[in-house]
């Protein structure tokens, strides 16, 4: 029901006239808020104390190879629905200002949407999968035909690159597919969980003279690939600042804001109940990337002076400390220490690191868009003293910045902290290495203040604009949820917390 | 006692209110702005007197000493993170002494902020800053120490970057939040260690808290990395975050930089909040450092770190600020210097010792700077000694109480505060067994804080020279001397108010400190007033008075008795060691160092992670693209002359065939006829001659 | 009685005849004219054969086949003429060589 809501608006947008700019706008506007409607209501219906899969619904497809429509919602499904059906709106309304076709644009955001929920809410690959490809085409299209300068090569970079890891994953499932006869997540999860799954390989071997667990290992590669180009993990990482920095601000926002956490949905989602032995046996070299991610994007960012690319790869810095999260749940502990608590601290600090750099990060490009739109640009040089004309602006961008920074009372701390809490005892070395990635992001976010903010105010710039009442209301909502976020996190935590304990309690079992 | 415990929450989200009222109030409302503020302040300073007086009569033993009060904040996974706040000895008496000299900044600000354009934004950040250190101050649970420790790191990062229009100031700024953070990520770091070895984050919780004995016991007997106990590394891990924020060597870089936010901030961060929180945390965590649950003064090697680095700043700090010319540099570095003795006091007499010195110091402080401020606003914003000179007859009510402020921080003896407060330190050097050490260093640093801030006092006031202030005009091409000018009584107050407290303390604290050190530790019996003092006592207080007389009529001879020093720019240090006096005012180079050392390899890093990014990551991806289209292009070729060759041809000659059978099938009956007549006469033929 | 071969060799001439029109012509008519020829020349045929065939009067199978082939003449005529004369109301012609619009 909630993906049908948006993909019915796309159809009905896509088939208006292109004249009709403002009736496009408000109806995907329309649209996109019924669905947050509907995301509201599913909320309050959600049983925050059950821990399992709800509001089920399955319907046969194809069942000659099983593939089923199979949706349902538990605590994680149910968050990242409510991150995308808050963070499209957002969106919509960041870039009401485009022009040129504007039905199609809408149009694309919605049917990017409908790919969003239905990715989120699908418990079969194959409708997952196909979901997941229904987010990556719009995407294309709205980098390549309302982007930058260099959209072209971005848009299919982007396009290619996670086209590729869809390919190993697709190729993954299959294989899965033919061991296993099923593409029932909840299924699959039984079997990963027991170990049955690498000794189906055994039992239909796919090729001769090759061991079960290798097989098994390489299936695990594959679907891993799909997933590390989604987040991305260093060093399958290149195509996204590009493709962030050219993407108007409205898709830049829907990208960092709710595709980015696809990618780590499904490392939550299929690769940690699927393939635990898997991800076990190379968790050193995991926890290395995780690491690397950290910290290089974070330099990586403070080398960078264009300042939408600043913000991409500190989105990168960001969903880095979320895998840190979810490898070191994974590390295995002797029968003895368990370590329950340190990992669901680190889940549910990665639950609410996805939430939080979701409504953050999107901020922050909102708040660039803002100001490219305003003045035409956005090289970290480029302005200076911002904030005598504009002191609400920098207020705000100054509250979204310290919240990605991680500042306690805003959104990021509490995420940041449960992962560290989680990931020290269990990885000790990675989560100290980790904290330069802190270190970095601070310097860099306050060279961001520094620049554009503080200083003499160069006179080109005399003439800059406030936020007006619109602009405010815009971004009101999002800067009132990274307070009360960030002072009461039970807010989220507790809806996500019985899924927590109960992935945990799969995990030590 | 518990019915205030249940209300001290309000102490610190009193003046959050105000900060959150004030952050929506429009510039013009400054009336409003300053009283809600000074009004938060103010309850808050009452409030904290109630909780004072209630921890002078503890019921029941040790363990009531901390009266804790923890409340469920979320839950993740099967358990509750839990923060609350803490009423003990050691924060009641920290709670009076923020909220009372932060309520006389406060009002001090009015008048010296009074022509500043964004005047209700200082006041929201002012009172942001007292919130959240007032948070600090009561926070039973190190997560929410932490989180108020870094507010009190954004809120000095607001404040000395107030003045965002001048790059130095926001420089500044950053330089404060980034060197403090460095600290930081040690405190992190020994809190999730703590967290994780001990479960918990709450201090004191009915036995089950982190620095209870069970859990300090725990920690002492497990041996980590280098043989260390783990409580040892924890508390230097911790100790880092102190360091950062208290701005001991070598993370004192952000302190005299900060003195680009107005003075009144500069006031609040080196007296009152932000200074204050490094030792406050060093105080708090003080069971975990001496590893003994008891708070006893004990050698733990932690303590013994803790020991040196303040001995270490203490003089270093007072060497730079004897070459210092910015009236608030030097009282900066002097900050530097006092936050080392009072490291040195925790470190080698308990915390006791370090908290009356962070106490005296706060008042006198403040009086200091908020006295600097008022010589500033005197002659324009100007801060440089040479430039002054002959002040007191100009300021006469600044000169009197700065002079009470310049006693008070020499430690001249008997009547002023910090006489007592640094005795209590150099008597417990000397009793210091592991080294003798740190006692010279105390003996040093005494000395020449006591020459430096006669030097200063000497330039600023006495100079014999007319000062050459001068303001800029709008219309003259050459700047105009105008008369310095006393400042408003809104301003003057707080300084005699600060002056007396820094005398009173003083009086007080003679005949007290035996019962403020039982009082701070918990063996509270009862009030006893006693004079009785040790020989060892004595001849420490003798000593100290010799070094600081020895100090003051030094540089007295130096600068005022030395004739020849008009119209020179030259310090009469400067004519007598030129090498080290340049050394000294550029700080041992400290800046500089790091300057070529920390910033260039955190540029290098960035520079190589983005040479990674654009010429390896991306460099790969190019080379795959290369090799994706060069198979491309080898398989057009081959499509185009092997493939297409081939089937061109064959689909040629079955054309032309067809061409030619095409011609039998042209439609016209009778050629059809014709053949089939043909074949027929043939076909008769052949039936005919075929049967013989 | 004539003998039997009389008879064959008129219609023998009589497809000659029919055979060497429809082939040369090049009106439809005429055409039509030369095919009716041999049609009835294999008629003159099989009256012949039946009735120099042994009982003609007790198998008339010879006599029918001509009944039915002269009614299917008949029939097929009509056709023929109609196909002619919609030839003729389309082309304006009969002229076979210029009616080859179906030609490969």
């Amino acid at each position: 029901m909630l993906t049908i809501v948006p993909l019915i608006g796309a159809v009905v947008l896509a088939g208006l006239e292109s004249q009709k700019k403002s009736l496009a706008r408000g109806m995907a506007l329309s649209f996109s808020f019924v669905s947050l409607l509907l995301a509201l209501l599913l909320w309050k219906n959600f049983d925050i104390t059950a821990s399992g899969i709800q509001f089920m619904e399955r319907h046969r497809w194809i069942p000659s190879i099983g593939v089923e429509y199979f949706v349902g919602v538990d605590g994680l499904g149910l968050l990242m629905v409510l991150l995308s059906a808050i963070v499209v709106p957002f969106a919509l309304l960041a870039s009401w200002g485009i022009g040129e076709k504007a039905n199609a644009y809408f149009s694309l955001m919605l049917f990017l949407q409908a790919g969003l929920f239905g990715a989120f809410t699908a418990l079969n690959f194959f409708h997952w999968f196909i979901f997941w490809e229904m987010g990556l085409v719009p995407a294309y299209f709205l980098i390549k035909l309302w982007g930058g300068p260099e959209r072209v090569s971005a848009a299919t970079q982007f396009f290619i690159y996670t086209l590729l890891g869809s390919v190993t994953m697709l190729l993954g499932f299959v294989a899965i597919y033919l061991a296993a006869g099923t593409f029932d997540f909840i299924q699959l999860a039984e079997k990963g969980r027991n170990g049955g799954l690498a000794a189906l390989f055994a039992i239909k071997p796919g090729w001769p003279g090759v061991s079960s667990g290798a097989i098994a290992l390489m299936v695990f590669l594959g679907v891993f690939l799909g997933f590390a180009v989604k987040v991305p993990l260093i060093p399958f990482h290149t195509w996204l600042p590009n493709a962030y920095t050219e993407a108007p601000t409205g898709v830049s926002m829907v990208l960092t804001g709710v595709m980015s956490k696809m990618g780590v949905y499904g490392f939550i989602r299929i690769l940690m109940p699927l393939f635990p032995n898997q991800m076990r046996s190379v968790l050193t070299p995991l926890l290395w990337l995780a690491v690397a991610t950290i910290v290089f994007s974070a330099f990586a960012a403070f080398a960078q002076r264009d300042l939408k690319r600043m913000i991409a790869y500190s989105s990168i810095n960001h969903l880095g400390y979320c895998l840190l999260g979810i490898f070191a749940t994974l590390k295995l502990t002797d029968q003895g220490a368990q370590w329950p608590i340190e990992k669901a601290a680190a889940l549910n600090g990665v639950f609410l690191q996805m939430f939080n750099h979701g409504l953050s990060a999107s901020a922050l490009f909102c708040f660039l868009g803002f100001l490219e739109q305003r003045t035409g640009a956005r090289g970290l040089n480029d302005f200076g003293g911002l904030r005598k004309v504009a002191p609400v602006f920098c207020g705000l961008m100054g509250i979204s910045l310290f919240a990605s920074l991680g500042l306690p009372g805003l959104n990021g701390f509490i995420g940041e902290f449960l992962i560290f809490k989680g990931a020290f005892p269990l990885a000790s070395w990675a989560a100290s290495l980790s904290v330069i990635g802190l270190l970095v992001t601070a310097i860099f976010l306050l060279t961001i203040l520094q620049r554009v903010f503080s200083g003499p105010l160069e006179a080109r710039w005399a003439g800059f604009a406030d936020l007006n009442l619109k602009e405010r209301m815009i971004v009101f909502p999002v800067i009132a949820l990274i307070f009360v976020l960030g002072i009461f996190p039970q807010f989220i935590l507790q809806f996500i917390t019985p899924t927590v304990v109960n992935m945990v309690a799969q995990l030590v079992s | 006692m518990t019915g205030i415990l249940h209300y001290l929450w309000l102490i610190p989200a009193l003046p959050l209110l105000a900060a959150g009222i004030l952050s929506l109030t429009r510039q013009p409302h400054r009336r409003f702005a300053a009283t809600l503020a000074i009004g938060a302040m103010a309850v808050a300073f009452g409030l904290s007197l109630l909780a004072f007086f209630a921890t002078l009569h503890p019921q029941g033993g040790i363990e009531a000493q901390h009266a804790v009060r923890n409340i469920p904040w979320f839950e993740f996974g099967a358990t509750h993170l839990r923060i609350g706040w803490v009423l003990d000895p050691l924060t009641a008496c920290m709670l009076v002494m923020v909220t009372f000299v932060g309520s006389l900044i406060f009002i001090y600000s009015v008048g010296y902020m009074a022509q500043d354009e964004n005047f209700t934004r200082f006041f929201c950040f002012l009172s942001l800053f007292a919130s959240a250190m007032l948070g600090l101050v009561i926070a039973n649970s190190l997560l929410l120490f932490f989180m108020c420790w870094e507010l009190v790191g954004l809120s000095s990062y607001l404040l000395i970057g107030f003045w965002y229009h001048k790059p130095s100031a926001a420089a500044a700024a950053k330089k404060a939040f980034i060197v403090t953070r460095i600290g930081d990520l040690g405190f992190f770091l020994g809190m999730l260690w703590l967290y994780a070895a001990t479960g918990t984050l709450l201090f004191y919780d009915d036995g089950k808290g982190c620095l209870e004995a069970a859990a300090i016991t725990k920690l002492v007997a497990q041996v980590t990395i280098g043989g260390m106990a783990l409580s040892t590394i924890i508390s230097l891990l911790i100790f880092c975050g102190a360091m950062g924020k208290s701005g001991q060597v070598p993370l004192h870089v952000w302190l005299p930089d900060a003195m680009e936010g107005p003075t009144p901030v500069s006031a609040l961060i080196h007296a009152a909040t932000m200074v204050a929180a490094g030792v406050f945390l060093v105080a708090r965590v003080y069971p975990l450092m001496a590893g003994d649950a008891s708070g006893a003064s004990t050698n733990s090697s932690a303590l013994t770190v803790v020991t040196w680095v303040g001995a270490i700043t203490a003089v270093f700090a007072a060497l730079v600020a004897v070459a210092q010319f910015d009236i608030k540099r030097i009282l900066a570095y002097s900050t530097v210097s006092q936050l080392g003795y009072m490291m040195m006091g925790i470190g080698m007499g308990g915390y006791a010792v370090g908290m009356l010195h962070l106490i005296t110091h706060a008042f006198f402080k403040a009086l200091l700077f908020l006295g600097a401020g008022s010589v500033i606003h005197a002659c324009h914003e100007e801060q440089d000694i040479r430039r002054m000179g002959g002040l007191q007859k100009h300021l006469p009510v600044t000169f009197a109480t700065y002079a009470v402020g310049m006693m008070a921080l020499s430690g001249v003896p008997l009547f002023f505060s910090s006489f007592w407060s640094k005795d209590e330190i150099l008597h417990s050097a000397l009793s210091w067994q592991p080294s003798r050490g740190p006692f010279y260093f105390g003996i040093a640093g005494a000395f020449l804080t006591a020459f430096y801030m006669t030097r200063q006092v000497w330039y600023v006031f006495f100079a014999r020279k007319e000062p050459h202030i001068s303001v800029p005009t709008a219309h003259a091409s050459h700047p105009v001397p105008v008369e310095p000018h006393e400042s408003p009584s809104i301003m003057t107050v707080p300084l005699i108010i600060l002056a007396a407290c820094a005398v009173l303390l003083s009086i007080i604290a003679t005949p007290v400190w035996p019962w403020f050190h039982a009082y701070l530790s918990g063996h509270l019996e009862h009030l006893q007033v006693s004079f009785a003092i040790s020989s060892q006592v004595l001849l420490t207080m003798l000593l100290s008075t010799c070094i600081v007389t020895a100090g003051i009529s030094l540089a007295w001879w130096l600068y005022a008795v030395k004739p020849a020093q008009k119209g020179e720019e030259a310090d009469a240090l400067e004519k007598l060691q030129p090498d080290v006096f340049s050394l000294l005012r550029d700080k041992f180079l400290i800046d500089e160092i790091y300057e070529a050392t920390a910033v260039r390899l955190n540029a290098v890093c960035a520079r190589v992670s983005d040479w990674l990014d654009q010429f390896l990551w991306g460099g790969l991806i190019q080379a795959v693209s290369f090799l994706v289209l060069g198979l491309s292009w080898l398989n057009r070729l081959l499509d185009e002359f092997v493939v297409n060759l081939g089937f061109d041809k064959g689909c040629g000659s079955l054309r032309t065939s067809a061409s030619i059978l095409s011609h039998f099938q042209n439609g016209q009956v009778q050629r059809y006829l014709k053949v089939i007549g043909l074949a027929m006469s043939i076909l008769a033929l052949i039936f005919i001659w075929g049967r013989k | 009685m004539t003998p039997l071969h009389y008879y064959l060799i008129v219609s023998a001439l009589l497809f000659a005849i029919g055979f060497a029109g429809a082939l040369t012509r090049r009106n439809a008519i005429l055409v039509l004219i030369g095919i009716e020829l041999m049609l009835n020349a294999g008629n003159l045929n099989f009256i012949a054969f039946w009735r120099y065939g042994s009982h003609p009067e007790h198998h008339f199978t010879g006599l029918m086949f001509v009944i039915f082939s002269i009614a299917i003449a008949a029939a097929e005529a009509a056709v023929g003429l109609a196909l002619i004369i919609s030839i003729y109301r389309h082309y304006k012609t009969t002229n076979l060589d210029q009616v080859n619009s179906m030609q490969g």
